[in-house]
């Protein structure tokens, strides 16, 4: 799912302001006075704070743990949230098909959730960001095949991607503790479609950058292309990167949703947040609106948090909109 | 060689029979796709239903399945090995062509050429003569008395249409051009083929010149499949579609509840049921090593016992299934109720395990499919979660039906530990269970091929045997009644349920529900 | 500019060779076709027989060679589940998914664009702000889950829109049309928007980003001091520079929104491509699956291709780029 955002749209990117630490600039005032001003940011970030929070210590926050089977009785399933008829003060928000609990579920769902995003967008970052610089450094071959393995990449999004990697692992694997694994698949195949956009947007702004007299300056008094390249054209293309991530980290959870509902998507013992949907999609029209409507409020609030703090972000380090 | 049988739910509208006064058209979606037109390429119940729609066999069954003449009048014995077919004189298929004799012998040769799918209706042995235009004999091997049991199913093809289309070769997946007879039809039967795009749309039109009177209304089907579950009842439920199958359990209410819809359940002949690898002298996918805990019956009947039944059927299935304590429906075996499960009882499972040496539990790999019997994945759920409480931890691979027969059949060798498997006996007979699910077998499958724990008692083998050729019903029954003990003692398989069959249809029809999911047209009202 | 060309040409029928390897070879292992292509009853011996017609025996370097050559001449065989060519199966489906991720991606554009509009200019009123979070939820939730959502609303409670398929279509030559009917326009509204919404969220926000800048330029500063209206500035100037990217990005995104209709047609029973691959994989059918991908690579390649000359055209740092080397 390659997302188009403003800042691959004007690849190469024009140069930024004069080459800046990455701390000096998040601690600019303006940054954090623009944070301050914005009510919706402050509020996207303590929703998204709350579900890390949730997420990280939910095996001592949740009232159930989901995913010890011992624990759950299939006598509870389908149990109403409290407040409707026949519901049980055990379950806040009532239980699914299988009779686990919601609410816990939905602690525990986050976590997967948020860890397949956290991992994807790190990996793809980490790869893109390198073979970006890389391409936009080196140039010539290098940049050429670098490109056109972007280019193959980009030929296949994320489902399909996921759909190949999963059939693949499988084959490979066999069954071979597949529940561990299908968290694996899901991470690689989602950051296998994310790095290009990191890789493009650092491979244009490094182009502008190693043109620049002070690249040559260095060049010229020896110092190692590697070097050149971490320190002085990293700091000026991790501001995109940052906006990209974010975004990104909200689309991998969504994405990891998605595949779910085709099928290669977390296990349904362990089930993640988009997992949660997918099953609940099944007792839509049966009246039992709590199993899915649930996990999808709470999933789409968080994509939603982060996404917002995205937007804030790129706004914030753009400077021709201060 | 009367089997029992189940009248279907739906009653017709007698009422109504004949009165076509204007165009009828019934629309309906079922799960899956009708992928081609060629009777012997798929032998698989919604294909064979669709087709038998359009093609017939020389017998048919009634909506309680009882076997009825169909291109056939009658039929007799003439010999212990000589079967003789009376056919019914008259029958045009659709082009205008005349059923004869000859229509029959060369389906017969058709039918069991390479590239068929149902080879297994006429013996390779079997041979097939015409005595004249109206009249053909089987001469057979030995005794059979259940020839002809699937032969509502082996549908007779126009020789001269085959011939002359160059489609005498059932379509083969390796043929670069497609064949004529897999996206054309031409049978004798109640319905003709007007449009086919497979996985989209097929369009049926009434045959006026039928052989028969059809006992509903419709001059016009259209078929569209839909596989996500809940579109297929959105479809149903906002009135674009008058029949739709099947329908989740959890949707039969809210069907029910909607005006102008209506939930059709049923027994279906299914048996769904658990197995384990008590062949192999280690388990592929467990904590135990170097021995193989399901050799044990008293970890088969340890598992068997830690399963709540009736929580699986209330809470699962919703009620819409009938728990069994055989391999076979009881519709199918007529003295079924003579057998009752082991009860649930998770103390005498702990204790069975306990005295088994497994007083700690063991992990053991299950798999499972997710889309291929109704609501498999979560019976698998279910069962985990029961077996962790007695100590047993289930590591679930629930898959997709494609991989999952993949792994689990003869051509991957039998790779599982533990699977859940469904069956239904095409024969509507206890012979063929005995045969494909508890006959011993080799590595590669020989002998029961569908046994994939293989399981494996001689003693049930023998019976089987017997069973085979046994002309005399009530002797018959009794051997088998041996047979199922045995199984039964020796917990070869913990039976589960039969699922119910759940059809969503409008008010506006009335449609014959018949306990083997095939779906005919011809008995459809629609006011 | 030739060589330029040339050089990107090579390129591309590399890229499309490299798509063909791994399409190939990865469908190898996604599972055996002849267990999707005989029921239970067929043997051993009969199954090792169909493989071995079908050529899977062969080593996958004849095999691979065998499809390239095929593929070049628009044979991808046959299916192993309808028994037909896929290229015939394929080429009846194209109209269904074309049709859909077109009108998907005008709907995109068209409520996108002013929408972004809307909210670059009035950076801070509250309907910028209702837009920017509503446009969200495109993006904050799965899309099969959105479908289903809007199948529950407009079919099953209010029946004004149908659930499922295309409706009445009328054949025009090969190409079969839903927009030329009353029942096919209605079946096409709620997909369109399903698949639609995430690229008009997209859309939106990226004119919004353009907009503010460019409003902040000062061409458009100067033209706002020379007295030209309001309006004029916003959208003879401001607008049209914001155009250029938007149009690139989307012609971009149209191979994924091909891509994603995937999801689409699943809910929605669309007869098109996408629930043709997606039912493919679930049988295991291999030729569909492999064609269907090399359709997608050939598209987003084209794309490409053509995004790349362009800019190569417009943009002279590129041109001087080369020139360094």
């Amino acid at each position: 799912m390659p997302i188009a955002t403003g800042e691959e749209a004007k690849e190469p990117v024009p140069a930024g302001p004069v080459p800046r630490g990455m701390l000096a600039r998040i601690l600019d005032s303006d940054i954090l006075h623009s944070f301050l001003r914005s009510k919706v940011t402050i509020a996207s970030a303590i929703v998204t704070l709350v579900f890390f929070i949730g997420a990280a210590f939910a095996p001592w926050i949740a009232p159930h743990n989901p995913f010890d089977l011992a624990s759950i009785s299939i006598l509870d399933a389908r149990v109403p949230p409290i407040g409707m008829d026949y519901h049980d003060p055990r379950f806040l928000l009532g239980t699914d098909d299988q009779g686990r609990d919601v609410f816990s579920g939905i602690l525990y769902g986050a976590r997967i959730s948020l860890a397949v995003g956290f991992l994807s967008v790190l990996f793809a970052g980490v790869v893109g960001v390198l073979l970006g610089l890389i391409a936009g450094y080196v140039g010539g071959k290098v940049d050429a095949i670098i490109m056109r393995i972007a280019e193959v990449q980009l030929t296949f999004p994320a489902i399909l991607i996921a759909l190949l990697v999963d059939g693949v692992a499988r084959a490979l694997f066999g069954n071979l503790d597949r529940e561990r694994f299908a968290f694996w698949i899901l991470v690689f195949s989602i950051a296998l479609s994310f790095w290009v956009q990191f890789a493009r947007t650092v491979r244009g702004s490094t182009l502008v950058e190693r043109n620049k007299e002070y690249v040559q300056a260095a060049r010229l008094i020896g110092i190692p292309p590697f070097l050149i390249m971490v320190r002085h054209v990293l700091p000026n293309v991790i501001g995109p990167v940052l906006v990209i991530a974010t975004i990104n980290l909200g689309l991998a959870i969504i994405t990891e949703a998605t595949l779910s509902f085709l099928g290669v998507g977390i296990p349904p013992t362990q089930p993640s947040l988009g997992t949660l949907v997918r099953i609940g999609n099944d007792f839509l029209f049966s009246g039992e609106w709590w199993i899915a409507m649930f996990p999808g409020c709470a999933l789409a609030v968080l994509v939603l948090a982060v996404n917002l703090l995205g937007d804030w972000l790129r706004d914030a380090l753009n400077p021709k909109l201060r | 060689m009367r089997i029992k049988t189940t009248v279907a739910t739906a009653a017709l509208a007698a009422t109504l029979m004949g009165t076509a006064a204007s165009a009828e058209t019934l629309r309906y979606a079922f799960q899956g796709t009708l992928n081609q037109l060629d009777p012997y390429t798929l032998n698989e119940t919604f294909t064979l239903g669709s087709h038998g729609n359009v093609y017939e066999g020389l017998t048919r069954r009634a909506p309680d399945l009882t076997i009825e003449p169909a291109l056939a009048e009658s039929w007799e014995v003439v010999e212990p090995n000589r079967w003789r077919f009376h056919l019914r004189k008259g029958v045009k298929f659709h082009n205008g062509n005349d059923f004869t004799a000859d229509d029959v012998v060369f389906s017969a040769e058709r039918v069991r050429s390479e590239g068929s799918d149902l080879t297994s209706r006429i013996g390779a042995d079997v041979k097939v003569e015409k005595v004249d235009d109206h009249t053909v004999d089987f001469i057979l091997p030995g005794p059979n008395p259940i020839l002809h049991y699937e032969w509502d199913t082996w549908y007779i093809m126009d020789k001269e249409w085959t011939e002359a289309n160059n489609a005498v070769k059932v379509t083969s997946a390796s043929d670069t051009t497609p064949n004529h007879a897999a996206l054309n039809a031409n049978g004798t039967g109640s319905f003709k083929v007007v449009s086919h795009e497979a996985g989209v749309k097929t369009v049926f039109e009434k045959n006026e010149n039928w052989w028969d009177k059809p006992k509903g209304n419709i001059d016009r089907v259209e078929f569209t499949p839909i596989g996500s579950d809940a579109t297929r009842v959105a479809a149903l439920l906002s009135g674009e579609l008058d029949m739709v199958y099947p329908i989740p359990v959890q949707d039969i209410k809210r069907v029910n509840d909607n005006a102008g819809t209506k939930a059709l359940t049923g027994p279906e002949l299914r048996t769904i049921f658990l197995g384990f690898d008590q062949k192999r002298d280690e388990l592929l996918y467990s904590s135990v090593k170097g021995k193989n805990p399901f050799k044990d019956v008293r970890v088969r009947k340890a598992f068997y016992q830690a399963i709540d039944i009736n929580a699986i059927s209330d809470k699962v299935m919703r009620g819409l299934s009938t728990p069994s304590a055989l391999l076979i429906s009881p519709f199918q075996y007529s003295r079924s109720d003579e057998f009752e499960r082991y009860p649930y009882d998770p103390e005498a499972a702990k204790a069975l395990l306990a005295e088994a040496g497994y007083g700690d539990g063991f992990s053991v790999g299950m798999d499972c499919p997710n889309d291929r019997y109704v609501n498999d994945e979560a019976i698998c759920q279910a069962v985990a979660s029961f077996l962790a409480r007695v100590g047993i931890k289930v590591d679930l691979n629930a898959q997709p039906k494609a991989q999952y027969f993949a792994k689990v059949l003869a051509s991957n060798g039998y790779d599982t530990s533990f699977y859940l498997l469904g069956w239904t006996p095409g024969s509507f007979d206890s012979w063929n269970v005995l045969h494909n699910i508890t006959g011993c077998r080799d590595d590669k499958g020989k002998g029961g091929p569908f046994n994939l724990g293989g399981y494996c008692n001689p003693k049930v083998d023998e019976l089987s045997a017997q069973i085979l050729v046994e002309n005399d019903p009530v002797k018959r029954d009794e051997l088998i009644a041996q047979a199922f003990t045995i199984i039964h003692d020796d917990v070869s398989h913990i039976p589960l349920h039969q699922q119910g069959l759940a059809w969503g249809v409008s008010d506006k029809v009335e449609v014959a529900q018949r306990a083997d999911n095939q779906f005919h047209f011809r008995w459809v009202v629609k006011n | 500019m030739l060589a330029f060309t040339i050089r990107r040409l090579v390129q591309a029928i590399l890229v499309m060779l490299v798509v063909a390897l791994i399409s190939f070879t990865l469908f190898r292992f996604v599972g055996d076709p002849v267990n999707q292509m005989v029921g239970v009853e067929t043997t051993p011996e009969q199954r090792e027989a169909l493989r071995e017609r079908l050529g899977l025996n062969d080593p996958m370097l004849t095999q691979f060679g065998r499809f390239i050559i095929n593929a070049a001449q628009f044979d991808f065989g046959t299916s192993y589940q309808f028994r037909q060519p896929v290229a015939e199966l394929i080429g009846r489906r194209l109209p269904a998914t074309l049709e859909l991720s077109i009108v998907s991606a005008i709907f995109a554009l068209f409520v996108g664009i002013p929408m972004g509009v809307y909210t670059g200019l009035h950076r801070d009123s509250i309907l910028s702000k209702l837009f920017l979070s509503i446009s969200l939820i495109g993006i904050s939730l799965p899309t099969f889950f959105i479908g289903i959502l809007l199948i529950f609303l407009f079919s099953v409670t209010l029946q004004w829109l149908p659930s499922f398929g295309r409706g009445d279509v009328v054949q025009l030559g090969w190409w079969s049309t839903g927009l030329l009917t009353w029942g096919g326009i209605k079946a096409l509204i709620l997909p369109a928007i399903t698949l639609g919404l995430f690229q008009m969220t997209l859309i939106m926000r990226l004119v919004r980003s353009e907009m503010l800048e460019v409003i902040r330029t000062d061409y458009i500063k100067f033209a706002r001091a020379r007295g030209l209206r309001q309006r004029s500035v916003n959208f003879r100037h401001a607008l049209k520079n914001t155009l250029v990217p938007v149009i690139t990005i989307t012609g971009l995104q149209l191979g994924s929104i091909i891509a994603f209709a995937i999801i689409t047609e699943t809910v929605f029973q669309w007869p098109g491509m996408g629930l043709l691959f997606l039912q493919s994989v679930q049988n295991v059918d291999i030729p569909i699956m492999a064609a269907y991908l090399m359709l997608i690579a050939f598209l987003f390649v084209t794309i490409n291709l053509i995004v790349d000359l362009l800019y190569f055209q417009v943009d002279p740092r590129l041109r001087a780029e080369r020139a360094t080397h």
